[in-house]
């Protein structure tokens, strides 16, 4: 059987990754998968401020000696930051720019509203800028120390006490946690649709994933505020 | 039964629209609601009244033509296409609204009409397959695996009445391309075009200016044929997989 095919010239695939709405969601997929992979990192880290002071502040110590002697101090932990940056500018710019075209997509509304889609879905965006100003504002509250009220470089357990011994830190890390649990809720299973791993049987494990993992989370992170309230750390 | 029917009407292209009030009794809960629309133009047409313009051609739920939103679902409360929808499911003295497809790719023509040439461009970008021409191949000559026949037919049901689109916050056509992609990429005569069918028919959809998908799922729950949301994610990774092949090349 003889078929007339083309002969097919494509982009590169930097290309076609960027230029395409399928594609561009890819890249909104892998770099949220991998903030994801950090933050999940990030708050097992955060659970040993219950072990006190000298064992959190040593661990926050290692987090810059990580590497040695292989790596200079603090070259690991520039390396994760790189790439977290990376994955936050790519996945807010793609963010941006498909919920840009998505808007234009549907110019004039029903004039009969229902409700449609789940509240983890439709809070994908909103979410999403919550979490972007709670990233700004939480360097500057424990990476800088501009905002702390403590501020002390090198005694992070005693800078999160002085957080969440505010009454607006306390509000403001409760919002962006509820705001990742439900952003990984729908994120992580989106993300394996983008990826091309879901299908029919897969669904149910992966919504139970996603939920898990969203829980996990945000149970995980809140804990330290609600211990410092409640006076368990202090 | 008594209605009360709230249309968009829209004399063309250019003028705006607005929804317009109708009531009407002498509705019979057998009527699809095609015919419904049917004896609200009739009663027009004797008043002296432009008829409400709306698309239909099979009236039995398979060339996809017909297509209203009926009170915010796309082809209304039940899994079925809007002429295959009975009045039994509308209660007497309901007030019904009947809106046109809403979309950036899909234009009010008149009424409840838009124009879906975008999707004809879609599949003009790829779902066919290439065949020679000449005697029709011998049937047992190309076996397709049973599970692959199911997925492909599956698929194949797709009707393409842009319900979906409809449904989709959006505006996206994915469930549509996918329908379309899978139907077609996963059996051998689909074969040689596998690569190209899915990459240039998601670049066709993306230049009509579909929207993205976010995963929301209501294409799913709007389509009177049951194409499945994990249609979209079997797409997704046929164009991850085409465009791995490409950029190897
Ligand atoms: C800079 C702040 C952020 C913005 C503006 C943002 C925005 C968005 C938006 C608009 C979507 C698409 C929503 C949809 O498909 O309905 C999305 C998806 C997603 N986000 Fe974020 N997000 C941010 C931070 C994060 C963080 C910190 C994580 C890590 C857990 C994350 C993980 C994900 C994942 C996994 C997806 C799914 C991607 C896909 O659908 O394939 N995002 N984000
Ligand atoms: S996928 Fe379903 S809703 Fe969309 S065009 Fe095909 S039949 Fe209609
Ligand atoms: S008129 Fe053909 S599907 Fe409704």
């Amino acid at each position: 059987m003889a078929l007339a095919t083309r002969t097919d010239r494509r982009p590169s695939l930097t290309r076609s990754l960027w230029g395409s709405t399928v594609g561009k969601k890819t890249v909104m997929a892998v770099s949220g998968l991998i903030m994801l992979m950090y933050l999940v990192a990030h708050m097992l880290g955060n659970l040993k401020i219950f072990f006190g002071s000298g064992e959190f502040n040593t661990y926050a110590h290692w987090l810059r000696t990580m590497g040695e002697p292989l790596l200079h101090y603090e070259w690991a932990l520039w390396g994760v930051r790189v790439v977290l940056l990376a994955a936050v500018v790519l996945h807010g710019v793609a963010a941006y720019q498909l919920s840009r075209r998505d808007i234009r997509a549907r110019p004039s509304k029903y004039v009969h509203k229902r409700r449609r889609a789940s509240y983890a879905t439709r809070t994908m965006r909103w979410g999403g800028i919550i979490l972007a100003l709670f990233i700004v504002w939480h360097l500057l509250d424990l990476t800088t120390l501009t905002v702390n009220e403590n501020a002390q470089p090198g005694r992070p357990y005693e800078n999160v006490v002085a957080t969440f011994s505010t009454w607006y830190g306390n509000v403001i890390y409760l919002v962006a946690m509820l705001a990742v649990g439900l952003h990984v809720r729908h994120g992580f299973w989106s993300a394996a649709q983008t990826l091309g791993m879901g299908n029919a049987r897969r669904d149910r494990i992966l919504k139970t994933l996603a939920n898990g993992l969203a829980l996990v989370l945000t149970a995980g992170f809140v804990s330290v505020p609600v211990a410092v309230m409640t006076g368990v750390v202090g | 039964m008594r209605l009360t029917l709230r249309v968009w009407r829209q004399r063309d292209a250019d003028t705006p629209g607005a929804m317009v009030t109708y009531d009407i009794d002498d509705i019979s809960e057998d009527m699809s609601f095609l015919e419904m629309l049917d004896t609200l133009n009739e009663k027009l047409i004797l008043r002296g009244e432009e008829p409400v313009a709306f698309d239909h051609d099979c009236r039995e739920g398979i060339c996809g033509a017909c297509g209203v939103v009926i009170n915010g679902d796309a082809h209304g409360p039940e899994r079925t296409t809007t002429c295959q929808l009975h009045m039994r499911h509308f209660d007497d003295g309901d007030t019904v609204d009947v809106e046109p497809w809403r979309a950036g790719a899909f234009p009010v023509v008149k009424d409840l009409v838009v124009d879906r040439s975008a999707f004809d461009r879609i599949i003009g970008a790829g779902g066919y397959i290439s065949v020679p021409t000449g005697a029709a191949p011998e049937a047992h000559a190309t076996p397709v695996p049973k599970a692959d026949a199911d997925f492909a037919f599956e698929h194949a049901e797709c009707i393409g009445c842009g319900a979906c689109v409809a449904a989709c916050p959006n505006g996206s056509a994915m469930l549509f391309t996918s329908a379309k992609v899978n139907h077609l990429n996963v059996l051998p005569q689909g074969a040689p075009e596998r690569e190209t069918r899915v990459l240039d028919m998601v670049s066709a959809m993306d230049e009509e200016g579909f929207g993205g998908c976010t995963l929301a799922g209501e294409c799913a729950t709007a389509c009177p044929k049951g194409i499945a949301l994990p249609s979209i994610a079997a797409m997704n990774k046929e164009w991850l997989r085409a465009t791995r092949k490409a950029s190897r090349r």
